[in-house]
């Protein structure tokens, strides 16, 4: 049973504020992704709930308990590092049952808490050896390991799969799913720059960008309606297309003149005093689709990427515009050299006015 | 002026051979012996390329041969051998005989002894309290360095400098040896009583306790491992006993001891105690170097894990000696041996301080008294074989940690 509360909460170092503002309140079975991209304090955040950084502003609670000046071991949060951060001369089980010697238990219950680890994440075989003679993914789970017998409040996990291959990766993502699954009343907080990750994982995901917080919901709200246009270039793969107009027609449906000449109408409502606004407007590469009629983009493909369930067309930049993309299902390999005319249903056209969306003002 | 006219020749012709010998004998091996072209060119630059190391080597391989290798065997048969008249006489192992009837030489052997236990492990303790305590404060680089310097002082230098701090004037005059001059300062009172009677008694017996802690990991550790680590845990647990027990006599020594108040004392005329000013002269040499080496390793130690042993709940301590000492471990046995094998070599500081008398003597000496002074050629060449069978295991040790360090 844990709720984390942020306040205010900021971390400077000497005059440079490199978070700030940061408000943030996590309940109890929640998983928590940090996401953004390298540099956005995303780690630096995590290890100040850990407690490895010093909090320079604001406050930071775990169950209404102020856990600013508490040093880490009393917080009870368990991490998980990027680089497992085994201890290299110890074998898994005194690994494992390290923090709990430490906390002075008897031996009984660290045999109890050891084994019942060693059980969940299969690691029993291994328990008697060294850190070194074992692969990566089992390294991986024995510090998942290291956290499950301390029994914590908060478990931290530090961009845990990106010292893992590909394959290696989506098996023990999984795991983890599983172990969230087992575990319904543990908090966890789980950073990474991987959207899949970040998808497929959390509960509710937190964009950090600039600083701060730039978007904070499930993963789905963020995929449909993002907040402004940093988490709408963020979330998805291939980034949402953005393409500068300006609003021609308001009312429960939008008509938006594009820079570019073509027509895009949205489902986003707008109000009679929006007319002649300077917006942009973001469609999904998945969301377009090729059309006879009117158009929100035409152009000629420079390339395309046959990925067998889709294709990727990247189009030939128009000047010095953001280059298009488009994912259309199936196989359009023959479309090289083309000219493609795509729009999207009203529904999947976002407005951005100022870089926020429509939606949230 | 003319001199240093001939060393800078001297460099010239030195540098000047090496790189003319590289590069003369790489052209004979390419162009001569194995031509690179012809018929046979892929097969002549398979057998230039096994033969330049060789080649390349040879000389250094030479010059040891001559300088390290040769001596050993002369050595050898000349501690069987005895010198008469200029005449080499076979003798067999009289020259041993005799030595071992020696005091002198059982002297020095228990000396050695001493050094050897002593200066390895305070160098090493010393430097690697020096290495954690400097690394985080930002003086910390400047104390590493004057705890380094002593490093650039020979040891015939060191023993001077010691010398006068060890120096003795008459009672009355003023004293130059800093250590008459704080000792003149006790009187006998509360103050001698807590700094030279509890304080000492208390880190022996301290000593002692750790001794003895180590030693009862050891029995409880006994059953497990073959029968070579059994052995070896048995004969750890007799030493480790053995010295657990000095420590707790020397305790109750130093806490009932009658000490002379208001004497300047002969500290290198003490017999026994002696040993240990001349020791403190080599740790002072050697702590730098631990020091150095200790704290480079220290940073090697992943800051991930020290964190990962924070969050598990570890104090400072625990992080120290549980974390980060075993993390370096190799580093610390590299560095105890290497200074284990200065020690039995230890010859400079002995001869220049008390030149081996009121039993400070130790084998180098012992070898130098022999082959120089008494000019026995036999004798001295067997206490020469003596320190050489003392090294030989050690230095093995060390280079197989040392390897094992690298990679």
């Amino acid at each position: 049973m844990a709720e984390l509360k942020l306040t205010n909460v900021e971390k400077a170092y000497g005059e440079v504020k490199v978070l700030k503002n940061i408000n943030l309140d996590i309940k109890t079975g929640e998983l928590i992704v940090f996401v953004g991209p390298s540099g956005c304090g995303k780690s630096t955040l995590l290890r100040m709930i850990a407690g490895l950084e010093r909090i320079t502003g604001g406050d930071f609670s775990i169950d209404g308990v102020r856990m600013n000046d508490v040093p880490p071991a009393q917080r009870g949060i368990a991490m998980v590092f990027q680089s497992y951060a085994l201890y290299p001369h110890m074998t898994v089980r005194d690994n494992m049952s390290f923090a709990l010697k430490i906390a002075k238990k008897s031996q009984a219950d660290i045999d109890a808490a050891v084994a019942k680890a060693a059980r969940i994440l299969q690691l029993e075989p291994y328990l008697d050896r060294l850190p070194k003679a074992l692969s990566g993914g089992q390294r991986q789970r024995v510090a998942i390991g290291r956290s499950i017998v301390r029994d914590p409040k908060v478990y931290l996990f530090d961009e845990p799969l990106s010292n893992l291959d590909a394959a290696l990766r989506v098996a023990t993502r999984i795991e983890i799913a599983q172990l969230k699954e087992s575990m319904p009343n543990s908090t966890m907080i789980y950073v990474t720059h991987d959207q899949v990750e970040a998808m497929t994982l959390a509960s509710r995901i937190v964009v950090l960008a600039g600083g701060g917080i730039s978007q904070v919901g499930s993963p789905l709200t963020l995929y449909e309606r993002p907040q402004n246009e940093f988490v709408a270039q963020f979330i998805g793969s291939p980034a949402m297309n953005l393409l500068p107009g300006e609003v021609v027609e308001t009312g429960s449906v939008t008509t938006v003149k594009l820079a570019n000449g073509g027509m895009a109408r949205s489902a986003v409502p707008t109000l009679a005093a929006d007319k002649g606004l300077k917006v942009n407007i973001g469609v999904r590469p998945e969301d377009m689709v090729g059309t006879e009629g009117e158009a929100i983009f035409k152009g000629e493909v420079e390339i395309t990427e046959a990925l067998g369930e889709v294709t990727l067309l990247y189009f030939k930049r128009q000047g010095d515009a953001a280059q298009v993309v488009a994912k259309l299902p199936g196989i359009h390999a023959d479309l090289r050299r083309k000219l493609v005319s795509l729009t999207a249903v009203p529904e999947k056209v976002h407005l951005f006015a100022n870089g926020t969306s429509l939606l949230y003002r | 002026m003319e001199q240093a006219f001939l060393a800078l020749l001297t460099i010239v012709i030195g540098v000047g051979g090496c790189v003319g010998y590289f590069w003369l004998s790489n052209i004979v091996l390419d162009k001569a012996i194995f031509p690179v072209g012809g018929p046979n060119a892929n097969r002549n630059i398979t057998r230039a390329n096994a033969v330049r190391p060789w080649l390349f080597l040879l000389p250094a391989v030479l010059a040891l041969g001559l300088y390290l290798a040769y001596p050993v065997f002369a050595t050898a048969w000349l501690s069987l051998n005895r010198n008469e008249a200029g005449e080499l006489v076979f003798v067999g192992f009289d020259n041993y005989r005799q030595m071992l009837g020696e005091d002198k030489f059982w002297e020095s052997l228990r000396n050695n002894a001493i050094w050897l236990i002593v200066v390895p492990a305070m160098a090493t303790a010393f430097g690697l309290l020096a290495a954690q305590l400097t690394d985080r404060i930002r003086w910390g680089n400047i104390a590493k360095s004057m705890i380094f310097m002593p490093m650039a002082i020979s040891f015939v230098g060191a023993s001077v400098i010691w010398k006068l701090i060890y120096d003795t004037r008459e009672a009355g005059q003023t004293q130059i040896g800093i250590l008459n001059a704080i000792w003149l300062k006790f009187d006998g009172g509360a103050g001698s009583f807590l700094l030279l009677r509890v304080l000492p008694a208390l880190i022996l017996l301290a000593g002692a306790a750790a001794i003895l802690w180590v030693v009862w990991g050891q029995v409880r550790a006994l059953s497990d491992g073959g029968t070579m680590a059994k052995a070896l845990r048995v004969l750890g647990i007799v030493v480790g006993a053995w010295l657990a027990y000095v420590a707790v006599s020397w305790g109750f020594g130093a806490a009932t001891a009658q000490l002379p108040y208001g004497q300047p004392q002969f500290w290198l005329q003490i017999p026994f105690w002696n040993n240990f000013f001349l020791m403190a002269v080599l740790i002072w040499l050697q702590t730098g170097f631990a020091m150095v080496i200790l704290s480079a390793a220290l940073r090697g130690v992943p800051e991930d894990t020290i964190e990962a042993a924070i969050i598990d709940g570890a104090n400072p301590f625990q992080i120290f000696f549980k974390i980060k000492v075993p993390q370096i471990m190799g580093t610390i046995v590299v560095v105890w041996t290497t200074i284990t094998i200065t020690v039995l070599k230890v010859f400079d500081i002995v001869r220049a301080m008390s030149g081996g008398q009121q039993e400070t003597q130790v084998l180098a000496n012992y070898m130098y008294d022999k082959l120089f002074v008494a000019v026995d050629w036999g004798v001295g060449s067997a206490s020469a074989m003596v320190i050489l069978l003392l090294v030989t295991p050690i230095l093995v040790w060390n280079v197989y940690n040392a390897r094992k360090e690298m990679r």
